[in-house]
């Protein structure tokens, strides 16, 4: 028999049954619109993490100092003053892979400007910081070498400072003090948003390290709590970690055999793991989704099954002018597959719907693959044939006497 | 011959006992001939249609129609014999309901060697117009009387250009002027070379047949 009266049959059985036949996608739809659902979120989810990733700044290398072990009492990690700016300047140096390196020294404090104060992270760098966290400024300017050298009382704000104690004035060119020295404002970081770990990046002030180490902490030491690296691409990152490695282990004079007085953290790293874990959710909720395809598909094996009895008689008919098993099999497997691939495309477009109200909702970036509509029709028109094969198998089988017979 | 039984037995199994439906029946029909299979009911005279009909299988005996052996055939062969060699008329006429006289006649075209669409549409459309029913072509059987309702289903029986037509009381839906009217139609097939078995139990209509078989108790007396 040929393709195209069958399908025109499926379609004309399925509209004679309207209420039915919507129903019986109705199983369909909702797993399919989940799956789509949960697929766009999850991937959408997966985007945002890369993203956040990449606003750390690209092949990303932290260097701590290590655990401090002082007549067996040990720090954590960072707890030794063991790396310092020479550390970052000899790295800079001697290891070749490296686009950009800035010391990072961490501190906090309450600032104020007129009327408003706001407490807030004060990070002190080196130019290079823009280049290794791919953080510029979006008014204003950048401070410079010369600026470190001399410990300038200059410093960036973030966006949020913008917001909390300039009172969205522009702040370039004025004046802030923290623990009452003044601090000309020359420029304003780019926005970053929330940190992957849920920190705000713009909460912060950042300075020349010389300034923060000082002026505001009034120390001669150059320890820093970890070195920033830039690394040139991905491929480089494992050897430049074993450069680095090798060249504090000598500056440092660490012997063969002990322990080593620093940590080397590769973000790309931790990037895998969170992205990884955030697909294993993904999954395990599309796992959950697909099992309400699962009993759509069963509702569908019933009501095909209802149906070749409603039409056994038709069936006669057909057989007695000449059908073959094989024909009426693909009649009844055809309205399955017409049931399921209907309820799978109207779930795609549910779904693709509910994942962008999400986004909206939520701002969550939502992402409609064309893969995951593919995946989702492929999966609904499967399981159409997969619990369609039995009713239709039954069909084929009847006695034509049998068929003719009932009424 | 072109149809020729030999000694063809039906039995069937009800429970525990063994029911003989059909009993060591011979027949041979010509080429062209008009039987009439008269009997009471339960005679066998139903059973014999279906195996002639190749809609059931003897349980032994040999069956040639057309010149091939078809009592050893499998569900799909004998659905292809069905398609090529045989049209059957029903009591109740057996039309899909909710679908149109011209989509019934349409039919047997989709099985067998389906032919196209714009092939099938013309093919059934003149054996309509054969059958009169030029104007109802769209209707639906239950939008047609029962004379209708069984020209179209004949339409159907002869769209394929069977060998044999099979009618299983054809009139017994049928008042007496549309009986009248379907077996003039029916003689009119035969003159122009169509074998037709027809199974009746109403002798003015066994009338209009070439010759009449009477059955009883699975045989042919």
């Amino acid at each position: 028999m040929n393709i195209g009266p069958t399908i025109k049959v499926a379609f004309r059985a399925l509209r004679r049954n309207r209420v039915r036949s919507a129903l019986t996608s109705l199983g369909i739809i909702i797993g399919t619109a989940a799956v789509i659902a949960v697929l766009s979120v999850g991937q959408g989810a997966a985007v945002m993490i890369q993203s956040q990733i990449g606003s750390m700044g690209s092949n990303l290398l932290l260097i701590f100092p290590g655990s401090m072990n002082n007549s067996g009492v040990r720090s954590g990690s960072g707890g030794q003053q063991s790396l310092t700016v020479a550390d970052g300047e000899t790295i800079a140096r001697e290891c070749p892979n490296i686009v950009a390196l800035s010391p990072m020294i961490r501190t906090g404090n309450q600032v104020v400007y007129g009327n408003n104060n706001w407490s807030t992270s004060i990070q002190g760098v080196t130019p290079a910081f823009s280049r290794v966290r791919n953080w510029n400024v979006s008014s204003g300017d950048y401070f410079t070498e010369a600026d470190v050298r001399t410990g300038a009382r200059v410093c960036l704000v973030g966006a949020t400072l913008v917001t909390q104690l300039f009172l969205d004035e522009n702040p370039v060119g004025q004046s802030i003090r923290i623990r009452n020295i003044p601090f000309r404002v020359i420029g304003v970081l780019e926005p970053k948003g929330t940190a992957a770990w849920g920190q705000d990046q713009d909460d912060t002030i950042v300075m020349p390290w010389t300034t923060v180490r000082r002026v505001l902490q009034r120390s001669p030491f150059s320890n820093v709590n970890n070195l920033l690296v830039s690394v040139a691409s991905a491929e480089d990152i494992a050897t430049a970690t074993r450069t680095i490695g090798a060249i504090l282990r000598q500056s440092h004079r660490i012997q063969e055999g002990s322990d080593d007085d620093f940590t080397i953290t590769d973000m790309a790293e931790i990037a895998k793991t969170i992205t990884s874990v955030s697909s294993l959710m993904t999954l395990l909720l599309s796992v959950i989704a697909s099992i309400s395809l699962l009993v759509g598909g069963i509702g569908i094996m019933n009501i095909m099954l209802v149906s070749v009895t409603e039409r056994t008689r038709e069936i006669g008919i057909r057989m007695a002018v000449g059908a073959r098993q094989n024909d009426i099999m693909l009649q009844f497997l055809v309205e399955a597959l017409t049931l399921s691939l209907l309820g799978g495309l109207i779930g795609a477009g549910l779904g693709a719907l509910a994942a962008n109200v999400v986004s909206r909702v939520n701002h969550w970036p939502v992402l409609v693959s064309v893969q995951s509509i593919g995946l989702a029709l492929f999966f609904s028109s499967a399981i159409g044939v997969f619990f369609g094969f039995y009713p239709a198998w039954r069909a084929a089988r009847l006695n034509p006497i049998d068929c003719l017979r009932h009424e | 011959m072109v149809i020729d039984i030999q000694q063809i037995r039906k039995v069937y199994r009800v429970g525990e006992v063994d029911v003989t439906a059909l009993d060591d029946v011979s027949l041979g029909v010509a080429r062209g001939d008009f039987v009439a299979i008269m009997g009471a009911s339960g005679s066998g005279k139903s059973t014999l249609l279906n195996i002639l009909g190749c809609l059931d299988r003897p349980s032994s005996g040999s069956y040639r129609l057309d010149g091939i052996e078809v009592s050893g055939m499998g569900p799909d062969q004998l659905a292809n014999v069905r398609s090529r060699k045989l049209g059957f008329i029903f009591q109740n006429f057996n039309l899909l309901s909710r679908t149109s006289a011209l989509e019934n006649v349409e039919l047997p075209l989709l099985y067998g060697n389906p032919i196209g669409h714009a092939a099938r549409h013309r093919k059934a459309l003149a054996m309509l117009e054969r059958m009169e029913l030029g104007s109802r072509v769209h209707h639906f059987p239950g939008q047609l009387s029962g004379g209708q309702q069984q020209r179209v289903a004949i339409a159907r029986a002869l769209v394929n250009d069977p060998a044999v037509i099979l009618a299983d009381e054809p009139t017994g839906n049928l008042d007496s002027r549309s009986s009248n009217e379907i077996m003039k139609l029916f003689q009119e097939v035969n003159a122009q070379g169509l074998t037709i078995i027809m199974v009746t139990h109403e002798t003015d209509v066994a009338a209009f047949a070439r010759r009449t078989l009477q059955m009883r108790d699975g045989r042919f007396i």
